[in-house]
């Protein structure tokens, strides 16, 4: 009896001490917070940056983020979703940056001032990739006679389906083609990010719309896969950076989402993109403009 | 059965090696669903024993709405999480969202009906002869609900553990609400499914190693307390 008293307090206290020991951080959280616009102040504040699975699933935010935030009092969130939810973050201002790639859909926020501070970083390119087998005969060809090629083929094509800047593309893609996706039966949509939709077309032996630093970093797991479409200038995929506009809501981080759009196009962070993927893959990733 | 063979490789040398990240990750991951599944057993169990054992209009509704709760998907109970905490939802002023806490608040809102439920299902069984024969010893009312609390013991344990399985088997509230935030919010759960998004399948098979064995022991101790001989017997 006495022992199960003894251990029963043993598990308050623990709850207590760990319950206590949250609401802490919290609240020394909250005054950092509030003194956001204060510039001089060296006190870390929150940063949430928005951007597409494709930037932090090829490894490059690991490397860029932290050179950020040793030069600037900022703990960054990196939130990596779709683009299609990123603008979305943008648009409510529940982000404070955004790092995205559908500059179509970027125009509307510029447009509509929801974003600040627009700024081009980097491009590489999208690529059409499929089994070597290459059934619909695509290889070589223009992306235009490709995507009609694996239309009247009735080829199985993997599409992400989920908004996200490639999904955007691809769908532009079709359009210039004048044709309607859906038509084709075989037309898959995942609903999933990148480096999944690539498991699933290889599992179903599809086409896929892919950025090149995805396909790139998951060469290996995707069996008898190759590039079979690549150079086109409408596979071009520009990253922009922005600021969400501060009258959005009083919370959004307006002096670090400025100070991560200037990090962003400097010397320095050009230089380490440009570099990104030599070690890895002989190749870069990523490219920086002339 | 060659990847699996490598996971559990992969897993091996990452616990040996104390790779930090790992280390981290770990114990985010024990700490989140600690905390949430100690929260949930101090309000579940003291709710669920009202319910179980005090009569009252409303009481079986109450119980509806509590079981419906057990079947809450985490994903729905995360997007309505984040919908509050959002800087423009209603508890916007306390900038949670993306946090340790909100993944706490989630994964307690998932599991304190299921400890609620299974306590107030423990409680309903009990003898209304035996209560009466408690009070006629004359207890008083602390010690009446310590001998039903002892009675019901294995009860009591087993929606504790059964809350646990939920907490730490979650990943669609704590991606939503935590965001997956490296060094910041990123659990086992939301780690393997980062991992697998990455073609890494090797890694996201040690994550699930690390996160198998860390519900063993804890489901193990559980259940020992659970199983254990009481000593005075």
């Amino acid at each position: 009896m006495k022992n199960k008293l003894l251990s029963l307090t043993f598990v308050i206290f623990l709850a207590i001490m760990t319950a206590c020991s949250n609401s802490d951080t919290n609240t020394a959280a909250e005054p950092e917070t509030t003194n956001e616009p204060e510039t001089t102040e060296v006190e870390t504040t929150d940063l949430i940056l928005a951007t597409t699975t494709s930037t932090q699933d090829s490894g490059l935010l690991d490397v860029l983020i932290p050179m950020f935030e040793e030069e600037n009092p900022y703990n960054v969130k990196t939130i990596a979703v779709g683009t299609g939810q990123a603008l979305e973050m943008g648009v409510n201002g529940e982000a404070d940056a955004l790092l995205t790639h559908a500059p179509a859909a970027e125009k509307e926020l510029v447009d509509n001032g929801d974003v600040l501070n627009y700024q081009q970083v980097m491009y590489n390119d999208f690529v059409v990739v499929g089994p070597s087998a290459d059934p619909a005969g695509i290889k070589g060809l223009s992306i235009n006679e490709a995507f009609t090629k694996i239309f009247e083929a009735e080829s199985v094509f993997v599409s992400r389906g989920d908004d996200s800047g490639t999904n955007k593309k691809e769908l532009s893609l079709w359009a210039a083609a004048n044709l309607d996706p859906a038509g084709n039966s075989a037309y898959l949509e995942t609903g999933q990010g990148m480096g999944n939709s690539l498991q699933v077309a290889a599992e179903k032996q599809g086409y896929i719309l892919t950025d090149r630093a995805t396909y790139l970093a998951q060469k290996d797991t995707l069996g008898d896969f190759e590039v079979l479409v690549e150079g086109d200038e409408n596979l071009l995929n520009i990253y922009h950076v922005m600021e969400v506009n501060p009258d959005k809501n009083d919370k959004i981080n307006a002096e670090g989402a400025k100070a991560f759009v200037e990090f962003m196009v400097s010397e320095e962070a050009f230089n380490t993109i440009a570099e990104f993927g030599m070690e890895d893959y002989g190749q870069p990733l990523f490219f920086l403009f002339e | 059965m060659d990847l699996l063979l490598e996971g559990l490789k992969k897993a091996i040398e990452m616990v040996l090696a104390a790779d930090p990240i790992i280390v981290e990750i770990t114990l985010r991951t024990l700490k989140v669903s600690m905390t949430a599944i100690l929260i949930s057993t101090l309000i579940g169990i003291p709710l669920g024993m009202f319910l179980g054992l005090v009569k009252f209009p409303g009481r079986k509704l109450i119980l509806v709405i509590i079981n419906i709760g057990m079947g809450l998907p985490p994903v729905v109970a995360g997007l309505w999480i984040t919908l509050l905490l959002w800087r423009s939802g209603p508890l916007g002023d306390y900038s949670l969202l993306y946090t340790e806490t909100a993944i706490i608040i989630a994964q307690t809102l998932v599991s304190l009906p299921i400890v609620t439920a299974l306590t107030a299902t423990a409680f309903q069984q009990i003898n209304e002869k035996m209560i009466l024969q408690v009070k006629a010893f004359g207890a008083t009312r602390l010690q009446l609900v310590w001998i039903l609390m002892k009675e019901s013991k294995l009860a009591l344990l087993a929606a504790i553990i059964a809350g646990f399985g939920r907490v730490i088997a979650e990943v669609g509230a704590a991606m939503m609400v935590g965001g997956n935030i490296s060094g910041d919010t990123r659990i086992l759960t939301t780690s393997i499914v980062m991992e697998v998004s990455k073609g890494n399948f090797d890694v996201a098979l040690a994550l699930s190693f690390i996160l198998m064995t860390l519900a063993f022991l804890i489901t193990f101790l559980l259940t020992f307390l659970q199983q254990r001989k009481r000593s005075h017997e």
